[in-house]
């Protein structure tokens, strides 16, 4: 079996797996060792060459992705490892979570393997599904008027997500024989000479559809309560993950849609929605009270940044974006593994309960501070590399539009600063009595200073053929 | 394939009735009916998807038929008139929007829709863009559906009506790969949906499945 089929069925099968572990301390360490292999995989897949195998592909493209999906799969499971005690499940909760996460991450790389656009709709619905469910793992009102959020908007997203792929289809069939339908390789073939306003047509729905999924203002309204209610880890990967999945989805449909020289330029729209997110969200920090959808509403800023850098077009911005993307991923989730802990460590996720971090865990307060500034856009983290490299680009090609985002920008990073100092620093609130010691507490805190290494080495000295694959990816799409 | 055919005439009958239902559901007051009409709905769904097995000569459609019959015209509309009556629902539909006001957006949908879908499709085969047209509309009348109504079971009905309209679209497309698999694919998320409905539990947790009511669990509020 192809390495592409093995890394997703291996995921698939641990979710099986795991779905029969009834104890705790057993099924967390069985989901870091699924998800350790499944890095494992990840990685012997690098070292091969790009290669098709029937519905899935690897290309430069999803490669990176590929890569940054699987490591923060695996140091998601480690943090879920150490804090997935306080969550008090009882067995049938332990075993659909981890059961859960297994079938989302094959579903994420899956979604990212796919060359075919309707295994990739599949894989996103899949992802879907299984996040839904864990959004609705406490049971709570809150919860469930989360799950329901997420579910009603996102299915009528990936709906329209249908819709748009079989128009699509509609618009290139005279093009493609049957073996090669909906082939994503054999759509860009074909783009130059589809008919152009059914491309146009096409690219709508796929924008509203997949752009639901990606929490572009203002199909966002379903992802502040998501990734508020459910367990921290799954804050962390649907940040980290089943958006950029939802992005790159767009993304590739765009480039189709860019292949023909008559169709109505699809980068405006996406560079609109991605000003109107950053701007929004910009707003919107301001009145958070409660830290996960304070941080929930800095990603849909950063889509919005994303959106932009790929709405502007060409290799450098398509680049910059990119860039975001992965930056965006690892210094996120390390944000909810550190907004997580420090719920557990306080006993409330509310910004005004949760205070002095430094003074009273200094390796959480300060790790806490770093990936702040980081999400915030300073150096030496990657997140400065892509928004310099974007506003660059902005500035050459749309100077008033850059003046908007950087306001927009400068606006949410004010908005991260006071709650950086609210947190972080501020007089100390009293701890929650029982904080457990050990291997646990440094075993929740290795996966955010991990994270924020990555993206500083990935902000410092990018590696040769990481950066060469994102290049000639954006020179593929840009 | 052109007018006058039985194969065209008979798949245009097919699609122009599921778009007939979608207006049926727009207009609905009682909660019964809305689920009777989607059911029907179902059925004329599972009706045109067969006849596009035999006109195309496509043998896996008639899956995509079976299940829809079966699972949009029995088992869905019995599960949503069991939750009813069970949780002893209010049996009136809220609307936020009257019943002339919608139809009159939904008719101005359907014309969006065929502006949009005919001169734009102008490369492919006349069946295909029609339909396609068809699809789109009933596309748009579900999402009107969820828009205008209140209650967590029409906003469902509406969702699920809204994929009558996918699969009619991928149907529709004569060729078109994968369409089994994805129109089933699809359908899992359906009863997905409406398994949701019965897993949250919304009547127990709110006293009333008003999803008006559910703002008050909306995160700042608190």
């Amino acid at each position: 079996m192809p390495l592409q089929w093995l890394i997703v069925f291996f995921a698939w099968g641990g979710a099986a797996a795991l779905a029969a572990v009834p104890n705790l301390r057993h099924a967390t360490l069985a989901n870091v060792v699924v998800s350790g292999m499944t890095f494992m995989l990840a990685l012997a897949m690098a070292s091969e060459p790009y290669a098709q195998h029937g519905w899935t592909h690897t290309d430069t493209l999803n490669l990176p992705f590929i890569l940054v999906s699987t490591f923060i799969g695996l140091t998601t499971a480690v943090f879920s490892a150490a804090t997935l005690d306080r969550e008090g499940f009882d067995h049938w909760r332990i075993r659909a979570y981890h059961a859960a996460y297994q079938v989302f991450m094959g579903a994420q790389l899956l979604a990212l393997l796919a060359d075919n656009l309707g295994v990739m709709w599949v894989a996103i619905e899949i992802a879907t599904l299984a996040t839904v469910s864990m959004v609705a793992v406490h049971r709570t009102p809150a919860a469930f008027e989360a799950a329901w959020k997420f579910f009603i908007l996102c299915g009528v997203g990936i709906a329209l997500a249908l819709f748009g792929t079989i128009v699509l289809y509609l618009a290139a069939q005279p093009l493609l024989d049957d073996a090669t339908g909906l082939s994503w390789n054999a759509l860009m073939g074909v783009a130059a000479r589809c008919d152009p306003a059914t491309l146009n047509l096409a690219f709508a729905f796929l924008l509203l559809g997949y752009g639901t999924k990606a929490g572009l203002v203002p199909l966002h309204s379903w992802l502040p309560d998501a990734h508020a209610e459910g367990p921290v880890p799954i804050s962390a990967v649907l940040s980290g993950l089943l958006l950029n999945a939802a992005m790159l989805a767009i993304l590739r449909a765009k480039a189709v849609v860019d292949g023909h020289p008559d169709t109505v330029a699809p980068g405006p729209f996406l560079m609109a929605l991605g000003l109107a997110s950053v701007l929004l969200a910009a707003l919107a920090l301001w009145k958070r009270r409660d830290a996960r959808r304070f941080f929930a509403w800095s990603s849909i800023e950063h889509m919005g940044i994303a959106a932009f850098a790929f709405g502007i077009g060409g290799a450098a911005a398509t680049l910059a974006g990119l860039l975001h993307l992965i930056g965006h991923s690892l210094v996120k989730s390390a944000i909810f593994f550190g907004v997580g802990r420090a719920a557990q460590v306080k006993g409330s996720q509310k910004i005004a309960e949760v205070s002095g971090l430094v003074a009273s865990h200094p390796a959480l307060g300060w790790g806490l501070a770093l990936a702040i500034l980081a999400i915030g856009g300073m150096p030496p983290f990657l997140l400065f590399a892509s928004e310099f490299r974007l506003l660059s680009a902005a500035m050459a090609e749309w100077p008033w539009l850059a003046l908007l985002l950087a306001l927009g920008m400068l606006t949410a990073f004010a908005a991260l600063i006071t709650v950086l100092q609210a947190m972080c620093f501020g007089e100390r609130t009293p701890d929650v009595p029982a904080t457990p010691g050990g291997w646990r507490k440094a075993a929740a805190a290795t996966p955010l200073w991990l994270h924020l290494a990555a993206a500083a080495a990935l902000g410092i000295a990018m590696p040769a053929g990481f950066a060469s694959m994102l290049a000639m990816a954006a020179q593929v799409i840009g | 394939m052109r007018f006058g055919q039985l194969s065209y005439d008979l798949s245009h009958l097919l699609g122009g009735a599921v778009l007939l239902l979608s207006f049926v559901l727009l207009y609905q007051r009682r909660i019964g009916a809305v689920i009777n009409a989607f059911a029907t709905q179902g059925t004329l769904l599972a009706m045109a998807a067969a006849w596009a097995a035999y006109a195309q000569g496509t043998p896996g459609l008639y899956l995509t038929a079976l299940l829809a019959l079966a699972v949009k015209g029995v088992l869905i509309p019995l599960a949503l008139h069991r939750l009813v009556r069970e949780l002893n629902l209010h049996r009136t539909v809220e609307t936020a929007l009257g019943v002339g006001p919608s139809m009159i957006a939904g008719v101005a949908l359907v014309g969006l829709c065929i502006l949009v879908t005919l001169p734009a499709t102008e490369g492919a085969r006349l069946l295909s863009r029609e339909t396609l047209a068809l699809a789109m509309s009933v596309v748009l009348l579900g999402m009107l559906m969820m828009i205008t109504r209140r209650n967590a079971i029409s906003q469902v009905v509406g969702l699920l009506s809204l994929e009558n309209g996918l699969i009619l679209a991928a149907v529709g497309v004569a060729g078109m790969p994968l369409v089994v698999e994805l129109s089933t694919a699809a359908l899992v998320l359906m009863i997905a949906l409406v398994a949701g409905v019965f897993a949250f539990q919304i009547r127990e947790r709110f006293d009333t499945l008003d999803t008006g009511s559910l703002e008050e669990h909306r995160g700042e509020q608190r």
